[in-house]
């Protein structure tokens, strides 16, 4: 059974989103989605500075089978990556809640936030999916 | 649903993950794939082969039959036992598929064939047999299992008797028999040493649960991908298909073309091929910078043209990604390749990667860390699937065990 912490946010294509005290919000991908696609092996996430839309492609995951790509939760500025992934990928598979985040973003609008599921919202859909 | 094996079941209650293989629900992975790749490469793995298709030919004219079926020699097969790996070929000289063979008497052959690939192969294998009165009889009723690694021969030999234990040690390397009521060949497909067992299907839980309780390693299909491609060995429908021959897809070494009588389905379109010469070549790549390659992925030669992966992946041993690809054949030492719009260094190699649990390339380590990327004009390509990415692609993998390996046991230069 998937990790989901009830504190965050999520997405339909498996980032999680949690808002940090800074007005940053930091996005990796979930435990299930880290668990579906195995132990990872090359990670690319995006440069700071760069703007980022709701549902872009902004990083990329591989694993030994397949490369996914990571979708910005919502519109911003990259802020911060991390910068361990490029080396240490699978922090993900260790730890994809804490660890193994993946970029910072400054969120354009943080309201939309409030528009993104709730774990409750997002174990619906991992048991939808068959998960 | 897919087709299920006898071990279906088993995989279920030991956790695997299981996708769709040619047709079939097999495990792709049990906890993690690295680790089931490295516990072959160090201690032991075995793996539910038993979709392939185990295919028993028989009738007095059944030698001269395999003679015209495939593209290498059954006349090589004089030794009771003896394996031979071969393509079978069309009229044009495409792969219909990669198989081994296995001479069991002078009226009884077996022929193991991939999943994928049953239904065209039987069908293409029944219609050439009828005219030497040849009998196919699939042996459905047979489970399969791979046991590969350093120490697999030895564990396995503990599940048999005494004198069954020290015939199967025994074996040489592509040789199968009948021991304890088992069909058990040295052969395999992830470049250790280790051994196919054929065997009723009412054994087969009972032997992998004999098997884990000596230490063998449950390995999913994930792990012997990673482990065949260290390997340097093909898969069809990846490596070759009907639209390749051989001569372009690194079995050239399978084509017997001597004796220059025998006449094989194929024969005439590959000797005109080799006439002429191959346009192209199979080849081994190894990433230089970070990244991944894999199949489909476009092979940009400098000042030669283009060519493509076949397959690609992580190499868990040398921690880089690999490849084949089929490429021009001016290809000289350095390509590129495109992956997801950006050009990545690659290396030209001679596979394997890696034998017998050691490297078989030079890594040129300084260079792992460069980023030389570049993007190409026109920005991304089509992105890859959201996640969840699940499933792979269709197309069943044979089992080489020992192809000769010039560098087998140590390690070589990439020439």
């Amino acid at each position: 059974m998937s990790n989901v912490p009830a504190d965050l946010k999520y997405t339909r294509t498996h980032e999680w989103v949690r808002a940090l005290p800074d007005g940053l919000v930091e996005v990796g991908i979930t435990d299930h989605a880290q668990h579906a696609l195995g132990d990872l092996v090359f990670v690319e996430v995006p440069e700071p500075g760069r703007q980022v839309a709701p549902g872009e492609p902004v990083a990329v995951v591989e694993s030994v089978k397949a490369a996914s790509d990571v979708y910005s939760p919502l519109a911003g500025e990259v802020a911060e990556r991390n910068e361990q992934l490029a080396t240490t990928p699978e922090l993900i598979n260790q730890d994809p809640f804490g660890a193994g985040w993946m970029m910072r973003i400054r969120p354009a609008n943080a309201a939309v936030l409030s528009e993104l599921m709730g774990a409750p919202e997002y174990e619906a859909l991992l048991q939808a999916e068959g998960a | 649903m897919g087709r299920h094996t006898p071990l279906f079941s088993l995989h279920q209650e030991l956790g695997a993950r299981l996708v769709d293989f040619g047709g079939w629900d097999m495990p792709v992975q049990y906890s993690s794939q690295i680790g089931e790749h490295h516990a072959v490469r160090r201690a032991s793995g075995v793996f539910d082969v038993s979709h392939m298709c185990v295919v028993d030919l028989r009738g007095d004219r059944v030698r001269p039959f395999l003679e015209y079926l495939i593209a290498n020699d059954a006349g090589k097969l004089r030794e009771p036992g003896k394996a031979l790996y071969s393509c079978m070929l069309n009229e044009s000289g495409g792969v219909i598929d990669d198989l081994i063979v296995y001479y069991l008497g002078e009226e009884w052959f077996r022929m193991v064939v991939n999943a994928g690939t049953r239904d065209k192969d039987l069908a293409w294998i029944r219609e050439h047999a009828t005219g030497f009165g040849v009998g196919v009889e699939e042996r459905a009723d047979l489970a399969m299992l791979a046991i590969q690694g350093p120490e697999a021969r030895a564990k396995f030999a503990k599940l048999l008797t005494p004198a069954g234990a020290q015939a199967a040690l025994a074996l040489d390397t592509f040789f199968g028999r009948d021991i304890d009521g088992w069909f058990i060949a040295r052969t395999g497909y992830t470049g250790e040493d280790g051994f196919e067992v054929m065997l009723p299907a009412r054994d087969a839980v009972r032997v992998w649960q004999d098997l884990n309780a000596l230490g063998v390693a449950s390995c999913g299909l994930g792990a012997r991908d990673t482990l065949r491609l260290e390997a340097g060995m093909n898969l069809y429908g990846n490596d070759m298909d009907e639209t390749t021959h051989p001569l372009e897809s690194g079995l050239a070494w399978t084509v017997a073309f001597e004796p220059a009588s025998r006449n094989f389905i194929g024969r005439r379109a590959l000797e005109d091929i080799k006439r002429k010469g191959s346009e192209r070549k199979l080849v081994g790549l190894l990433l230089e910078d970070r990244g991944v390659l894999r199949s489909h992925q476009k092979v940009i030669v400098p000042g030669v043209g283009e060519g493509e992966v076949t397959s690609g992946t992580f190499s868990p041993t040398l921690e880089r990604s690999i490849a084949l690809a089929r490429v021009p054949q001016a290809t000289g030492e350095k390509v590129q390749v495109d992956v997801r719009g950006q050009l990545l260094n690659a290396r030209v190699v001679r596979p394997p990667f890696v034998r017998f649990g050691k490297p078989c390339i030079q890594l040129h380590a300084a260079s792992m860390r460069a980023r030389t990327r570049k993007a190409l004009p026109g920005g991304r390509h089509p992105p890859p699937p959201a996640l969840p990415v699940s499933g792979r692609r269709e197309g069943a993998a044979p089992r080489i065990a020992a192809r000769h390996c010039p560098n087998a046991l140590g390690r070589e230069s990439t020439r």
